[in-house]
């Protein structure tokens, strides 16, 4: 395969949504270990909701 | 579980639990068939390999407008029908749109540079688009200087509605004005003008990429409830220390 006298346009492209997509899918990731974080040690400091469940408990 | 039934936060962790494994495996199959196909695609009469990047820019550009149409339905989700999931999937929405935006704008650029002779002319699609992306950045702003997330939303909502607007003008501005942008060659009266050996991969991309939103909007969407959650407790926290 050859991408011609343009590659670098051509791979720049691609290499960049690579890139922000990952990036996308890592913060994800990392809010959602912090938010359970949070909610684990609000729960250990003795914090329960309303209902009664775990905040935890989102399954 | 009815619809009804995903006004239920607890309710909605749980289905989307069950569906992300689901929904990523599918995005990232379908995303590998669209980058082989795109690979193997053959170079355009005209633009040569350049063609490529139009399989990586088109579902982007797509996606962008698609977003901002979907927290627009949320926006009315929050004024009109007060859904407890509404301001929720209209924040999760906004940075993924905005990334989505972006890289439609800069994708463009690379594809501009060696067509058009230039990385950006002020003409109407490219500079709506750009309106879009600061929208987007203006719409996350919003929700990051309100600190009650019922005001919040009700501002971002209205934002987004307002916002909606430019959504008729970045389709039809090629129609309307003389631009260096291309006018539509898929999603036009009379069916797509590209050949097969580029459309197929084009639409499978865009599938792909309409998954990938999905996927991570829902995962985005369950993130945002648990913050949530975390300002719930906190604040109950605070008020029994006080008392």
């Amino acid at each position: 395969m050859s991408l011609g006298p343009y590659a670098s346009f051509i791979v720049t492209s691609y290499t960049l949504v690579a890139a922000v997509v990952v990036l996308l899918i890592i913060w994800i990731a990392i809010d959602y270990r912090l938010q359970k974080e949070r909610l684990r040690e609000l729960e250990a400091s003795g914090v329960t909701r309303r209902s009664g469940r775990q905040a935890t408990d989102i399954r | 579980m009815t619809l009804i039934d995903l006004a239920n936060p607890t309710k909605f962790l749980s289905l989307t639990a069950r569906m992300l494994p689901w929904l990523a495996g599918a995005t990232a199959i379908l995303l590998l068939i669209g980058f082989y196909q795109a690979a193997m695609a053959p170079d355009d009469y005209q633009q040569g390999a350049t063609v490529k990047i139009m399989f990586i820019h088109v579902p982007n550009a797509w996606l962008s407008m698609f977003v901002w149409g979907v927290m627009s339905i949320a926006a009315l989700g929050t004024l009109v029908w007060r859904h407890p999931l509404a301001d929720v999937a209209a924040k999760a929405a906004a940075p993924i749109g905005a990334a989505f935006t972006f890289l439609a704008l800069v994708t463009g650029s690379l594809w501009g540079r060696p067509m058009w002779g230039t990385y950006w002319q002020w003409d109407a699609r490219l500079t709506s688009v750009l309106v879009l992306f600061l929208m987007y950045l203006g719409l996350m702003a919003l929700w990051r200087a309100v600190d009650d997330p019922a005001r919040a939303a009700r501002a971002a909502a209205v934002l987004t509605l307002v916002g909606a607007l430019n959504l008729p003008i970045i389709k039809f501005s090629v129609d309307w004005w003389n631009t260096l942008h291309q006018p539509a060659s898929v999603l036009r009266m009379g069916g797509p003008t590209l050949d097969k050996a580029f459309l197929i991969p084009l639409l499978v991309m865009a599938v792909g990429f309409s998954l990938l939103f999905v996927t991570l909007h829902l995962a985005a969407m369950r993130n945002e409830i648990l913050r949530r959650r975390v300002r719930s407790l906190q604040m109950m926290q605070a008020s029994q220390q006080a008392a």
